[in-house]
């Protein structure tokens, strides 16, 4: 197996003013994290908010320098605060970004922004099969060729995370790092994405770091497992030993507190509630 | 008593290729000290109507209704001072995308102090101690200090935090939670929906909670309402939709959980209906 992604002793520090309450600081909210990841493998990241799974991520897709440790791709050690990345090796990392709004020009129509990324990387390409590839895309994610002309602000929450996601496969990227792609899909929409995302990998042999608060997301499309909290990985291993014996006290409380769906449990709540209020 | 009405409700938006009906003819009720979720496919117009209420649409979107009333207030025939009066008091809303509703040049503590003293009328030192008491319900790590960062400081749960916060401040009468707790784990999510739902029972506040979790449903809601592709399609008492789901999109939801995966690929909607439809 060609491990074909890895992380050494990954660092990030943030200098915040101290705003309203005392002076500047800075704040490690990644602290010395080490991963492999092989090819047509898929790592999933899991931890606590602000525990530093988007800042790794964003790191791993080539959009921050870590403040200190070697990040490989390839075998190849890449060092963005050194040598900006050339754009075979931008089009062969793409991100998928937590909060897709933010990431989208409002002013720039769908079709566009799917476009743009193959007219800077790929200017062999035409126009013409610029915008085919990009129809196509669209359905592939759910959506359709009518909603090529539209801006960003014309689509609803899942609408333009789905963008997002079609945005980043649009350069047939080798890796995709992807941030909390599905947690704004319903669950039929998510099923869609996620076997687009199972079909891909199988067929191009792509290599996924997904990011995810979701542990039956996790279950269903990880490889491999790494827990972090408070900016450390504190629990890292396959899915089937992460979820058979989970040793970290943060992964047994994920999933001491997945909510229950079952009948028994609503049936209880309810009358627990109908209790409080006659009692009122 | 119903606290929101709404009957047969149209929002159709223009577009480059035509009019387009996002929400059609949906009817929806909730009363005093009711949660109602409602759930439904992406672009199913979840957002659309709620952001009707709010008054919040684009010029673009052309709205209908026979009747869409607060507390028995013609929200259609408000004007807007009227309807200023309420929004951001009496009701308010968490955004689907909280990121996208913080602005990005003001700190997080500033901006929910504005909210705080403009609404409520608090003094500058009563908004800041409110602030950070409200940091610290929604669970804010180092609130203090979180007070005084941009939004783009923050993580994704952060921000979203914040907007909850914003949105509990003025203890609404109605609060509209769009997707609240897509950004945070279970561990998190749970404390978020302890914190709605002591509200909530303190006081008398309803709740109208979209979202497609069917684990925040089964956790929260009273009544629930089905949606799909601008309609709705089924209304029921949350224990009657979990026991015995009538349309097919609602048992698609309910199996399309990954946990019941079988084999390797996820069902689907369209899996469900071509089931029906055999
Ligand atoms: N640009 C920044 N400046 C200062 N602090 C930051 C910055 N970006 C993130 N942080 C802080 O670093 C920590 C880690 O943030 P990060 O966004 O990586 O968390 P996360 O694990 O992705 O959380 P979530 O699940 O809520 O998205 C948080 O405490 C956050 O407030
Ligand atoms: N300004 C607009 N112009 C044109 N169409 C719009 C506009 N805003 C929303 N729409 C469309 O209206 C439909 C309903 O959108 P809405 O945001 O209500 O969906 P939703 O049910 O909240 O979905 P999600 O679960 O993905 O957030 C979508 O098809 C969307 O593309
Ligand atoms: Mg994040
Ligand atoms: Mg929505």
């Amino acid at each position: 197996m060609t491990v074909v992604l890895e992380g050494r002793n990954i660092t990030q520090d943030y200098h915040v003013s101290g705003g309203l309450f005392g002076g500047a600081k800075t704040v490690r909210a990644v602290k010395g994290i080490n991963f492999s990841v092989e090819k047509g493998k898929t790592l999933a990241i899991v931890g606590e908010s602000g525990s530093g799974k988007s800042t790794l991520a964003r790191i791993i897709a080539l959009i921050d320098a870590p403040s200190g440790g070697d990040l490989l791709i390839g075998s190849e050690k890449v060092d963005i605060s050194q040598k900006r990345p050339g754009p075979e090796m931008r089009s062969r990392v793409q991100m998928v970004f937590q909060n897709p709004y933010g990431s989208l020009n409002p002013r720039q129509k769908i079709g566009s922004v799917l476009t743009e990324p193959l007219l800077i990387n790929k200017p062999e390409i035409s126009a013409e099969e610029r915008r085919s590839l990009a129809e196509a895309m669209l359905v592939k994610v759910g959506l359709g060729p009518e909603h090529y002309n539209r801006y960003p602000h014309m689509f609803s929450g899942g609408q333009r995370q789905r963008i997002a996601i079609a945005r980043a496969l649009m350069l047939n990227p080798s890796l995709l790092v992807l941030d909390e792609p599905v947690s704004a899909l319903d669950l039929s929409v998510q099923a869609q994405v996620l076997n687009l995302l199972a079909d891909l990998q199988e067929e191009f042999g792509l290599t996924y770091v997904f990011v995810s608060h979701d542990l039956s997301v996790v279950r269903y499309i990880a490889d491999d497992v790494m827990v972090i909290s408070q900016g450390e990985a504190v629990e890292q291993g396959t899915r089937e030993a992460v979820f058979a014996n989970p040793t970290h006290p943060y992964t047994r409380q994920l999933f001491a507190a997945t909510p229950v769906t079952d009948v028994e449990a609503i049936r209880a709540r309810v009358a627990k509630r109908q209790a409080a209020r006659a009692a009122v | 008593m119903a606290i929101l009405k709404i009957r047969n409700l149209t929002v159709r938006f223009a577009t480059s290729t035509g009019s387009f009906t996002a929400v059609d003819g949906i009817d929806t009720e909730v009363d005093r000290g009711e949660v109602l979720a409602i759930v439904g496919e992406s672009g199913s117009g979840k957002s659309v109507s709620m952001l009707a209420v709010m008054g919040l649409l684009p010029d673009t979107a052309t709205i209908t209704a026979d009747e869409m009333s607060y507390d028995g207030h013609d929200l259609l025939k408000m004007t807007k001072a009227e309807r200023r009066q309420l929004i951001g008091r009496e009701i308010t809303m968490i955004f689907q995308e909280p990121i996208a509703s913080l602005n990005p040049s003001f700190t997080v503590g500033f901006q929910i102090e504005e909210v705080l003293r403009l609404n409520l009328g608090l003094s500058r030192r009563d908004a800041r101690a409110r602030a950070l008491e409200l940091f610290k319900q929604v669970g804010i790590p180092s609130p203090e200090e979180k007070l005084g960062a941009y939004p783009h400081q923050m993580s994704g749960g952060q921000c979203q935090r914040v907007m909850i916060a914003m949105a509990i401040a003025s203890k609404p009468r109605l609060l509209i939670a769009d997707e609240p707790t897509t950004a945070l784990d279970v561990t998190i999510q749970k404390q978020i929906l302890d914190l709605l739902m002591s509200l909530q029972e303190e006081y008398g506040m309803a709740l109208i909670m979209i979202t497609h979790d069917m684990g925040v449903v089964a956790e929260t809601a009273d009544r629930v309402v089905v949606q799909y592709k601008g309609r709705k399609m089924e209304e029921a008492d949350v224990l009657s939709l979990f026991e015995a789901p009538q349309h097919p999109y609602t048992r698609a939801l309910l199996a399309a959980l990954p946990e019941n995966a079988t084999g390797d690929r996820l069902p689907t909607v369209s899996d469900f209906f071509a089931e029906g439809a055999q």
